[in-house]
């Protein structure tokens, strides 16, 4: 929408002022890495950070939260769920926020969400421009997503001494009138162009074909070797989707206190490698090797949630390859896959 | 869709349907037992609100402190007066809590979700079922709705099997079809006892007992998972073309609105685009069957 500056030397101030209205999270030091967090210091916040174990999308689908509470389990009457206070994130890189907007047209198609969409109401993203790789597990820029042109409500980029402040709702209009910014220069906007056009090569093309050819790729690859391959070393422990950004599946459980009287229904983040997920009462399990259920992982990503929703559903964060402790990860996979389709391997 | 504001039938997807996850308070008035392990349950919405059901949805139910789980509907729309029935196998937490309740307990209903049998293509045509144990629970609603408007359908056949005499479900209703002229039926138990006059054998093995016209007919099965391969080879077997062929799927339906991703077949979600599919719908999905 428009382009404003904000010098560095002003951003805790401007901070301190959202605190008083948001809650305010962001990126800050854990345990010798970073971890979204909910801050009550501006100096806490650190936009300059390679990545987090858990993405943003926690503020948005949390690893637990209440769908209703029950005061007499024995008469049926239930109560929604308090709302949360409006909360702003910063430093949401860009892959995460191609996340989000997938997770946003999820939970608004068909049935609508309500838990999600209300918290999504109520969170202002504050986004920023990625200007090197996290490490050597990000490819981004394979999937797309080393920039995004919608999805925040105010996108910064780090000129050195001041962000670039890119105004993208009226939201994020509202709440930039908290900062104290000045006009672009055309000087600074040339040196935005320059910050923007030097970060490119600095971000490596991992995969070996080109990500539209991905849907088509894995459709071949239904039968492919390398799945039982995959379900020999998996352990099933859930870490890659347990950390993914864009993994939405849920379980939904009932808790009551020991007057069995009051309680609550609560969802929390489930994992289709698991292997009860997908297993009926009585026991039959309609995904029981490890290999299907790394199949089932991986289609989803390169292209089930694709075909139900028009987004890829991997955007090249690397966050489960870091995780994985068998070293299976989404850009060794698809080139394998990709591979076995060029020199005519098995369909 | 049922929702403690009033009934509404569909929603707009920019609106939030803030009732989604919470269930409906319903009351249980009847419990029948059928076998030593399923009960009949008639459930009544609050205020004279009717669930709204095609034969083949499901709803979940909720018992409260112990969780929820998706039930078919056992009874059909032409007989709803106000009440709806579900069949319940006592099998897992929730149908185990919902056996040890009485009349008179309140429970929690949300639905119904999904999409049952397509009735308006099967009429003008013979209707063949052939349920599998449990699988008569969901069938039982669109074997009335067929009977309440029987003039609609051409020849209805019912081949019903269960594992032994004592697994038979509604054996007082399947008595009274038996006297009807106008209803084939035909039962088998896969192991019989010493009472048990009828045919034994898995259910595939009645199906050399029927003859069918199937330009023009329409088939039904729901059972087991592993029931399903052998029936259906069944009805190809009779000429049978595949899209008039239905079947409903079992799945962990956890939600039941399309988003926990339990009940995912390939890239389809059962609960939203099933748990009924016509044959054709389902055979190029590698998880389906």
């Amino acid at each position: 929408m428009s382009l404003t500056i904000l010098e560095k030397k002003d951003f805790p101030n401007f901070v301190r002022r959202l605190m008083t209205l948001y809650r305010v999270g962001g990126p800050a030091r854990e345990n010798g890495g970073y971890a979204f967090k909910i801050i009550d210091d501006p100096d806490d916040l650190e936009l300059d950070y390679p990545t987090t174990i858990l993405p943003p999308k926690k503020f948005l689908l949390p690893p637990r939260e209440t769908l209703f509470e029950f005061d007499n389990a024995w008469d049926g009457r239930v109560r929604p769920a308090r709302a949360e206070p409006r909360t702003v994130v910063f430093g949401v890189h860009t892959c995460d926020l191609h996340a989000i907007q997938l997770l946003d047209r999820v939970f608004a198609t068909g049935h609508t969400d309500p838990n999600y969409l209300n918290r999504r109401k109520q969170t202002l993203m504050i986004s920023i421009e990625c200007l090197k790789p996290c490490d050597e597990h990000s490819f981004c820029k394979s999937m797309g997503t080393l920039t995004a042109d919608e999805g925040y409500d105010l996108h910064l980029t780090d000129l050195g001494d001041a962000y670039a402040v890119d105004v993208g709702t009226q939201t994020g209009k509202n709440l930039v009138q908290h900062a104290r910014t000045s006009p672009a220069t055309p000087e600074m906007i040339h040196k935005l162009n320059a910050v923007l056009s030097e970060k490119w090569p600095r971000f490596p093309y991992r995969l070996e074909f080109d990500i539209s050819d991905l849907p088509s790729l894995m459709s071949m690859s239904m039968k492919s070797p390398l799945w039982t391959e995959l379900g020999e070393r998996c352990l099933a422990c859930a870490a890659c989707t347990n950390v993914c950004p864009t993994c939405f599946c849920f379980d939904v459980k009932d808790e009551l206190e020991l007057d069995m009287q009051h309680g609550r229904r609560i969802r929390t983040w489930d994992s289709c490698q698991l292997d009860e997920f997908a297993t009926v009462a009585g026991g039959h399990n309609f995904r029981k090797s490890r290999a299907l259920r790394q199949r089932h992982r991986f289609m989803r990503k390169g292209k089930y949630i694709l075909d139900a929703h028009g987004y890829l559903g991997c955007v090249g964060c690397g966050r489960c390859a870091r995780a994985c402790l068998v070293n299976i990860t989404p850009v060794s996979v698809f080139n394998e896959l990709y591979r076995q389709r060029e020199i005519g391997g098995q369909a | 869709m049922i929702s403690q504001k009033g009934y509404s039938s569909s929603q707009a997807h920019d609106e939030v349907d803030n009732q989604l996850f919470l269930p409906v308070p319903a009351k249980i008035l009847q419990i029948k037992p059928l076998t030593v392990q399923d009960k009949v349950f008639t459930v009544q919405l609050p205020e004279g609100l009717s669930l709204g059901h095609r034969p083949g949805q499901f709803v979940e139910v909720s018992v409260l402190g112990v969780g929820e789980a998706p039930i078919s509907v056992s009874s059909s729309p032409s007989r709803s007066n106000g009440t709806f029935e579900l069949c319940v196998r006592r099998i897992g937490d929730v149908t185990g809590a919902l056996h040890r309740l009485q009349p008179g307990a309140v429970v929690g209903v949300r639905g119904p979700y999904g999409h049952g049998f397509p009735i308006e293509k099967f009429r003008g045509k013979d209707v063949l079922f052939a349920p599998g144990g449990l699988g008569l629970a969901p069938l039982r609603s669109l074997i009335y709705q067929v009977l309440d408007e029987r003039a609609l359908f051409g020849r209805v056949i019912i081949l019903y099997g269960a594992r032994n005499p004592s697994e038979l479900l509604f054996m007082d209703e399947i008595e009274q079809w038996r006297k009807r002229e106008d209803l084939e039926l035909l039962l088998t138990v896969d192991r019989g006892d010493d009472t048990w006059q009828g045919n034994v054998g898995v259910i595939t093995t009645l199906f050399r007992h029927i003859s069918v016209y199937p330009r023009n007919t329409v088939a039904v099965t729901v059972g087991p998972p592993a029931m399903y391969r052998f029936v259906l080879m069944e009805f190809l077997g009779k000429g049978i073309s595949e899209g008039n062929i239905y079947l409903s799927l079992e799945r962990r339906m956890k939600c039941g609105v399309g988003k926990c991703g339990h009940c995912q077949i390939n890239n389809i979600y059962a609960c939203q685009s099933g748990p009924v599919f016509s044959y054709a719908e389902i055979k190029g999905l590698e998880e389906a069957l």
